[in-house]
């Protein structure tokens, strides 16, 4: 094959230098070992195939983030002039505007795909052994990106983000206040929590350029140095385990089941749906330029029919249905017990649905993800129909 | 690209196809795929030039900017600004420095104060009435510009200093 590709090419001497150079770079690094884990490495070929992109195009979108990132920090100013940072580089600078959607429009799309990823996993059972880690590592990472996106949002610094950002931390200032005054010790912890997020998450008594400046630290620097350890288990997690089968497949006699190899077969496939998000993100950017309100004015009314992004939309949806029925800091609290306990309990779905665990406990596994997507819906459209009607 | 294409091509064309290894058609030299590939190519180094182009446009923005504010030809200084007599004072002509010279017989000169040998901004010395760059010990003439000693290979460029009233105009030459 070697022998008559070459001299097919007319150039043996060329294929003979290039071995000398793969030789000689592979004493030094190694680089066989990359190559057998190419080599090897399959992906199954069945009918969900489909949801194993899932997991490359939040990756997609992530360097994305990554690289318009970097661009945007070259013009953006933290503090007191955030504001003024972000109008320049979205009304001066020569494709500021381009640079700015493409980073708001693909953290977007991340959440998005992101969202997918998770929940073909747990309808693939994905998570069973050997592969716990691989769904801890993500809900981690899942986590992190809420964390990205909470933060990223209040940078540029005009209205929404502003009272956005102001609701936010207040939910977590009003949690304390579900504990009955009569326990010992109810009214400190209300202090306690109070003076911790003011003096080490706002910088003040409220959200102001000096919230700004924690935040992008976090944005920037913090999150980004724990995100991408954690990401590079994870990926190396699915070089170790490779993609799982569903049950369904598994079931399958040897004979039956198929599988391409990841390089160059899937890997080409996975550059192909690269490239169609990436045409989806410059369509969405270039078709919905992302805007910029007015600068944010602590001193004026909230903006009406103020909401917070789509992904937080389910959990402020059932904060504030919670807050009718019970009003007060007790509402606040039982709806973040349940927000809590159901992130627990998803959190422990490879611990109750093992291999071993029998049929019963794959379909309540599998029920609860169906009562998890329906519960997520409906809160989320009850949410942007009552946002919808206070905007009239 | 086109050119380079036609290039490849016209050195498969000598190759008949039908010589290579039937198990190997497609290997680099089957005509069609080669046109088919590099058609991919021509694509792909388009859609990364589309990529490229929004891309080097977003940073070289303040340096563009920077070059049209350069191209200020005028300045106006309030009299009440500009040195007493004897002195010399750094002041700005658009985006950089000049030197404005008040001579003791009264008459004005005035400098881009960029050292023409590694950009420093020079200054006045009083004392020795002449143009002095602190960085290599460039020396220049006050009235001419001239390079008088040091490292500097050519002289400072020369502004106009134009009396209007209480005002100074400074226009490039």
């Amino acid at each position: 094959m070697t022998n008559s590709l070459s001299a097919a090419c007319k150039l043996p001497a060329l294929k003979e230098r290039g071995n000398q150079l793969y030789a000689w770079l592979n004493e030094r690094l190694g680089l066989d070992f990359f190559v057998e884990i190419a080599r090897h490495k399959t992906v199954p070929e069945h009918r969900y195939s489909f949801w194993y992109y899932w997991g490359g195009l939040s990756l997609f979108f992530f360097s994305v983030q990554i690289i318009t990132g970097i661009f945007l920090l070259m013009y953006y100013h933290p503090g007191d002039g955030a504001y003024d940072s972000v109008r320049v580089i979205t009304n001066e600078v020569a494709f500021g505007w381009l640079v700015r959607s493409f980073h708001s429009w693909s953290a977007n799309l991340m959440v998005f795909c992101l969202m997918v990823h998770m929940f073909s996993v747990f309808f693939m059972k994905a998570y069973r052994a050997p592969r716990e880690f691989g769904w801890w590592t993500g809900l981690g990472l899942a986590g992190m990106t809420m964390l990205f996106g909470f933060s990223g949002y209040l940078l540029p610094m005009d209205d929404l983000a502003f009272f956005a950002t102001k609701v936010g931390i207040e939910i977590q200032k009003a949690l304390p206040g579900a504990v009955p005054a009569w326990i010992p010790g109810s009214a400190f912890a209300q202090n306690m929590t109070n003076t911790l997020i003011d003096n080490l998450v706002q910088g003040g008594p409220s959200v102001s350029g000096m919230t700004v400046g924690r935040f992008f630290s976090l944005h920037v620097v913090i999150l980004p140095l724990i995100f991408l350890p954690l990401l590079t288990v994870h990926i190396l997690l699915v070089l170790r385990h490779g993609n799982a089968a569903p049950p369904s497949v598994e079931a399958l006699p040897e004979k039956e089941r198929r599988s391409i190899p990841f390089f160059p077969n899937f890997f080409v496939k996975d550059l192909a749906m690269w490239l169609i998000a990436f045409n989806v993100l410059l369509f969405l950017s270039a078709v919905s330029p992302w805007p910029l309100g007015p600068q944010a004015d602590p001193w004026a009314a909230a903006p009406d029919g103020i909401h917070p992004e789509w992904y937080f939309m389910s959990q402020f949806q059932l904060l504030k249905a919670l807050g009718e029925v019970l009003p007060g800091a007790i509402g606040e609290a039982a709806g973040a017990t349940m927000l809590g306990v159901g992130g627990l309990l998803w959190a422990l779905i490879p611990v109750y649905d093992t291999r071993n665990g029998g049929q019963t406990r794959a379909k309540v596994a599998t029920a609860f993800g169906w009562f998890a997507i329906a519960v997520l819906t409906f809160l989320t459209v009850w949410g942007y129909v009552g946002v919808m009607g206070a905007g009239k | 690209m086109s050119e380079q294409e036609e290039r490849h091509d016209s050195a498969v064309v000598p190759e008949p196809p039908h010589d290579l290894p039937p198990e190997e058609p497609g290997a680099c030299c089957s005509r069609r795929r080669f046109i088919g590939m590099a058609g991919l190519g021509v694509a792909g180094l388009g859609y990364a030039a589309g990529m490229a182009y929004p891309v080097y446009r977003y940073l070289a923005d303040p340096a563009e900017r920077a070059a049209a504010e350069a191209a200020v030809k005028e300045v106006t200084l309030a009299k009440a600004d500009a040195p007493a007599v004897g002195q010399g004072k750094n002041i700005k002509f658009g985006i950089r420095p000049a030197l404005l010279i008040h001579h003791a017989e009264g008459k004005w000169s005035c400098f881009i104060a960029t050292c023409t040998h590694l950009g420093c901004t020079v200054a006045y010395k009083p004392a020795e009435k002449s143009i002095k760059c602190p960085c290599h010990g460039g020396i220049y003439d006050a009235t001419t510009g001239a390079n008088v000693s040091g490292p500097p290979p050519k002289p400072l460029t020369q502004l106009t200093v134009e009396e209007n009233n209480d005002q100074l105009i400074i226009r490039r030459v």
